[in-house]
């Protein structure tokens, strides 16, 4: 297995690399380091020199790929691109573009989107199988085409609508919690009550969808069938049997968004004030700040990667018969 | 349906009010309660931790939806908000309102405004006068502030002794009185992670040495501070002075390294000096009657030599421990916390210093009650919390809840608050209902539509004819271009059609008859009317296009607008622009665009017509004049200049350079009434309008008055902390109805299932029973 993952991490280079590239090019497609000297500096008495300035504090005076003045191996080292890349690998951020370090941020940031997406992704998977094994019970009934109306509905409701109802009622309306803003410590529990309740409402739709054909699948398979014919009770099939197989998967879409959950939801975070690195992002990228978005994508890609693996691992433990080779 | 409405209640109270409340619907334990139970606690305890998180809210008398924390429940503290974080608190560097309304409670300039009265007059901040100016010829000879042989100008500043600094680590002594932190490396430094680990705090007198140092700092190219560029042309020695610091430092980081410390004390700039411990002076070339609004900014306040020297130390700097973040005064706020991604906390500063609350103001102060506190020790709140608010939604309902003390009005909330009716713009029943109250006042600034001189169709080039023909265009699309209309669609009604530059507030202002421009509007009836589109056709007639058309090709006007709005011409406020543009049969091509290729467009002169705006630094008529003076042109200075219309009107320019040098006076007036007929005429401007602003305070704010250009207010504002608490519970009754609502129709929805489901169980056990003795039947009967 350790020569399965070392592979793997290797593969990994080269999708990161090309990640890098990619935002590098549709970044600076967009932004010259010029335009984003002048976004930084304000409107007010820019000078040119002041621009230079700007952009040589920041390594920004290089040219992009190619640095033509120099000779060997800085015709591609002493690049923005290089420059600002090979730090990534060993997950050096550096300084965003208004001159805060971008790790500390989001050492701090990370902890908050955590809060909301881990009860949010954990109660969600659960709702959804409770809910899912649910209508496999009552399969081909009213209660399971009643549901997949519910799920489809549900499915078909923006986010923005649940996020907007629920601040609607449960706070502007009820006085049930607060609207929106965060608190550290326990105070942060009241904050986060709505977000998980709506993330969660908000994914039973797709979720419930998907684990009822999973676990239908397997409930017409024989081993059930023979489960039910030895008088086994329907909990027990559901939940001892149709469970535990369903899970296999279940995992490859579970396990791979867990480290992702660092980063944190782009609307929750922003619509309900919460500090994370969802909000965090999506601020980089209204005020066009590069060097917060690239470390987000790169962060992003190897959570990702980083998720593929341990799904693939996942495997090994839930299925004894899958070996990685 | 039994509706329960609960207040504040704790634990015990909560769970008596619940059973009672079952009672009284009748549910007791019986069979059906039991089921009840049955179901959901096989089905329903897994999802009732939400409600019993909810109800745990209920173990407090705080308002179950507060978001600030119940320890604060009394305290003096003003609660707002912000919705852009701020980037820079630097006073070297800072340069947006969204960041003055912060460092203006910490740092305090020699100058500073008066809070009540009007029009706007400078006071003595840490100073014990106003600065004394002396004039000098180029030998030195001291001359009258009206002499024509001014070279040089001297600014003397006589501080108040005994000012003290905020309590900050960077003042902290050791026994031998050295510095308690000062650490060798980055190693040395790492244990501590944010300003709070450093336990030890001091303070020390302010001194006018720190003055002369902040002035250094701003001529440091290393501070990028956006006025040291225009600064250098006034202050003797600057230029020398940043290219000797350059030079310093560059020998320094060979030295030293990177992160050395450079001392600004070493290193001396010919213009500014520290003559004592309480007195420094600054000198000018020339004569500018502008420095003294200058020397109410916070880039004059001073900075302690200590405390630069404490941020640039090994390794705090990647913590984001830097000066930029945690700014150090003497004002009467200091920044305990500073989480732009959350929070921003202001607490008082002990060591402030004998400041009072003006026991002067205009007519109808005392009556508005803004006298109440005359001669108070200032500041009057002990903490103000500023929280991140991004979404306009939560932060008016947090306001209406009576959680933020103030608040804006954004355009979904404006018919909720405002009443427009034929005696004005007023609070709503809802707002009077609530006791608010609202501030309004007109914002010093401008948006305008506006030509650029350097186009060759709309601009002022060419020969003597087509510069007329130009001219003429433009005003007839000044008059086509209803900006009234605009303002009461788009605006709520909230602005005023600009007839200059110059806003109401500023000297130099005119309303009435005298103040309309002639050239857009007639006076009629004692009140400005729009000119008539006949007349504006009449004008593109003679511009050569009638009827819209190039009198000669018979091809449509077109011209493009550009925007930094982005966009391509859906929206509203698109379309309806295109539609002014349409009464004179000129079709109008608007190109959206973000905001920096917009400001690119503005810098190299490619633009045709475009949308901007100017918010005053200073209240005086020369920082709007300067919008259209020849020498500020965008294109002329590289980008630097603040003239995006490129206007270069030799007439115009020549009266601005003779205005800008004179105090405000009869003479100076007339001077900006020919400026702005000159402009009027030329037509630089197609429309603009001067907006208002308004803001609502709760009615537990006390000593809040509009202020157009200090931000430095907040030490003023006052509330009363029991009138918040109790309205605060009364606005805010937990309505737990719903609560039980969803929760019957979950048990509604499971009751069924779970009959089902026993139902199922049964059956398959009968059939396995029947099916198990027609086995034996069988058995028996083979």
């Amino acid at each position: 297995m350790l020569a399965y993952i070392i592979r793997r991490l290797a593969y990994a280079l080269p999708i990161l690399i090309g990640v890098n590239l990619l935002t590098f090019a549709l970044f600076f497609m967009v932004n010259t380091p010029d335009q984003m000297a002048r976004v930084q500096l304000g409107d007010k008495h820019v000078s040119e020199e002041a621009i230079e300035q700007w952009k040589a504090q920041r390594g920004y005076d290089k040219p992009l790929f190619i640095n033509t003045a120099e000779n060997s191996e800085g015709l591609l080292t002493d690049t923005i691109f290089f420059d600002k890349s090979a730090r990534l690998f060993v997950f050096d951020f550096g300084k965003s573009d208004e001159g805060r370090v971008i790790g500390a941020d989001i050492s701090e940031r990370m902890w908050p989107s955590l809060a909301v997406a881990l009860p949010t992704f954990i109660i969600g998977i659960s709702v959804n199988i409770v809910f899912a094994l649910f209508v496999v019970m009552f399969r081909a009934s009213m209660f399971d085409t009643a549901a997949m109306v519910l799920c489809v509905v549900l499915l078909s409701i923006s986010g923005v609508f649940y996020i907007l109802g629920g601040q609607y009622f449960f706070a502007k309306l009820w006085h049930l919690v607060p609207i929106s803003g965060y608190l550290g410590g326990t105070d942060a529990i009241r904050f986060l009550i709505l977000p998980v309740i709506i993330g969660v409402v908000a994914g039973i739709g797709g979720g419930t969808r998907l684990y009822r054909t999973l676990f239908l699948e397997e409930a017409n398979k024989d081993y059930v069938r023979t489960a039910r014919a030895k008088g086994v009770s329907e909990t027990a099939v559901l939940f001892r049997h149709i469970l535990p197989n369903g899970l296999i998967p279940i995992l490859t879409s579970v396990v791979v968004v867990i480290p992702s959950l660092f980063m944190g939801s782009l609307l929750i975070e922003s619509f309900f004030g919460i500090p994370g690195l969802g909000s965090y992002t999506l601020d980089a990228i209204q005020a066009q700040d590069f060097a917060i978005v690239r470390s987000m994508v790169f962060l992003g890609s190897v959570l990702y990667i980083l998720g593929l693996i341990l799904t693939d691992i996942s495997y090994t433990l839930v299925d004894p018969r899958v070996r990685l080779s | 349906m039994n509706t329960v409405v609960l207040g504040k209640m704790r634990c015990g109270g909560f769970t008596g009010r619940l059973q009672a409340d079952w009672r009284k619907a009748g549910l007791q334990k019986s069979g059906w309660l039991k089921t009840v139970n049955a179901v959901s606690g096989r089905f329903g305890s897994a999802g009732l931790w939400l409600a019993g998180a909810l109800l745990l809210a209920g173990c407090s008398d705080q308002a179950w939806n507060n978001p600030h924390p119940e320890s604060e429940a009394s305290a003096n503290i003003l609660y707002s908000s912000f919705s852009e974080r701020p980037k820079h608190l630097d006073p070297a560097r800072s340069y947006s309102s969204d960041e003055s309304r912060f460092i203006d409670q910490i740092y305090e300039p020699p100058l500073a405004y008066d809070y009540l009265k009007r029009p706007y007059e400078l006071i003595p901040n840490t100073l014990t006068a106003i600065p004394d100016i002396r004039y000098s010829d180029a030998e030195g000879n001291e001359v009258d502030a009206d002499s024509e042989n001014i070279a040089f100008s001297t600014y003397h500043f006589q501080l108040q002794p005994g000012i003290r600094y905020q309590p900050h680590p960077a003042f902290a002594l050791n026994k031998n009185g050295e510095s308690r932190y000062l650490f060798a490396s980055a190693a040395e430094s790492a244990q501590y992670r944010t300003l709070d680990d450093f336990t030890e705090q001091g303070s020390r007198e302010l001194l006018a040495e720190d003055y002369v140092y902040q002035i250094k700092r701003l001529a440091d190219p290393e501070r990028l501070s956006p006025v040291r560029a225009l600064l250098s042309d006034y202050i003797i020695g600057m230029t020398e002075f940043s290219q000797m610091v350059s030079e310093a430092r560059k020998a320094l980081e060979e030295k030293a390294g990177k992160q050395a410390w450079l001392d600004l004390r070493q290193l001396s700039m010919a213009g500014v000096e520290a003559q004592g411990r309480y007195d420094f002076t600054i000198r000018l070339k020339g004569k500018y009657p502008q420095f003294k609004y200058w020397l109410a900014f916070h880039f004059f306040a001073p900075i302690p030599w200590e405390v630069d020297r404490f941020y640039h130390q090994p390794g705090l700097a990647e913590r984001n421990i830097v000066l930029d973040w945690h700014p150090v005064g003497s004002g009467p706020f200091m920044m305990t916390r500073n989480n732009p991604n959350e929070v921003i906390i202001l607490e008082k500063n002990p060591n402030y210093r004998a400041d009072y609350y003006p026991s002067e103001g205009m007519p109808g102060d005392a009556e508005a009650g803004l006298l109440d506190d005359a001669g108070k020790q200032l500041p009057l709140l002990d903490k103000v919390v500023y929280r991140l608010e991004k979404e306009a939604i939560p932060l008016w309902t947090k306001f209406m809840q009576g959680y933020y003390d103030r608040s804006g009005i954004a355009s979904d909330s404006f018919d909720q608050a405002i009443r427009v009716s034929s005696d004005g713009i007023g609070l709503s029943p809802e707002m009077m209902e609530k006791g608010v109250s609202l501030e309004k006042e007109v914002v010093l600034g401008s948006y305008y539509l506006a030509f650029n001189m350097l186009d060759p169709v709309v601009g002022d080039k060419g020969d003597a004819k087509s510069r007329e023909r130009a001219r003429k265009l433009r005003q007839a699309i000044a008059i086509a271009y209803d900006q009234q209309e605009m303002i009461s669609i788009f605006a709520n009604g909230r602005g005023e059609v600009a007839m200059s530059p110059i806003p109401p507030g500023i000297f130099g202002y005119q309303s009435g008859e005298e103040g309309i421009n002639p050239y857009v509007f007639d006076w009629v009836d004692g009140k400005p009317q729009r000119k008539s589109l006949e007349e504006a056709k009449r004008l593109l007639a003679e511009a050569g296009y009638p009827g819209g058309r190039h009198e000669k090709t018979g091809e449509p006007l077109v011209l493009n607008l550009d925007t930094p709005t982005g966009g391509g011409g859906g929206s509203a406020m698109q379309n309806w622009m295109i539609k002014q543009f349409k009464k004179l049969n000129i079709q109008l091509n608007i190109r959206g665009t973000d905001y920096n290729r917009f400001k690119e467009k503005m810098q190299t002169g490619n633009a045709q017509l475009f949308q901007w705006g100017w918010l005053a630094d200073y209240p005086d008529a020369e920082n709007f004049l300067f919008l259209q003076y020849g020498n500020n042109g965008q294109v002329i200075s590289g980008g630097s200049g603040v003239n995006s219309t490129n206007y270069n009107n030799a007439e115009y320019n020549r009266l601005f350079d003779q205005m800008q040098l004179m105090e405000d006076s009869p003479q100076r007036m007339e001077i900006i009434r020919r400026m702005i007929a000159i402009m009027q005429r030329d037509a630089v401007w197609a429309s603009g309008w001067h907006p208002h602003s308004y803001v609502l305070n709760n009615h537990w704010v006390r000593n809040v008055k509009a202020h157009g250009i200090s931000k430095s207010v907040v030490k003023y504002f006052a509330v009363d902390t029991e009138k918040r608490r109790q309205a605060q519970a009364a606005w805010n009754e937990p309505v737990l109805w719903p609560i039980f609502v969803v929760a019957g129709i979950l048990l509604l929805a499971l009751l069924p299932g779970y009959r089902a489901f026993r139902r199922r169980q049964q059956r398959r056990i009968e059939t396995m029973l029947v099916a198990n003795v027609s086995t034996t039947n069988k058995e028996q009967e083979g």
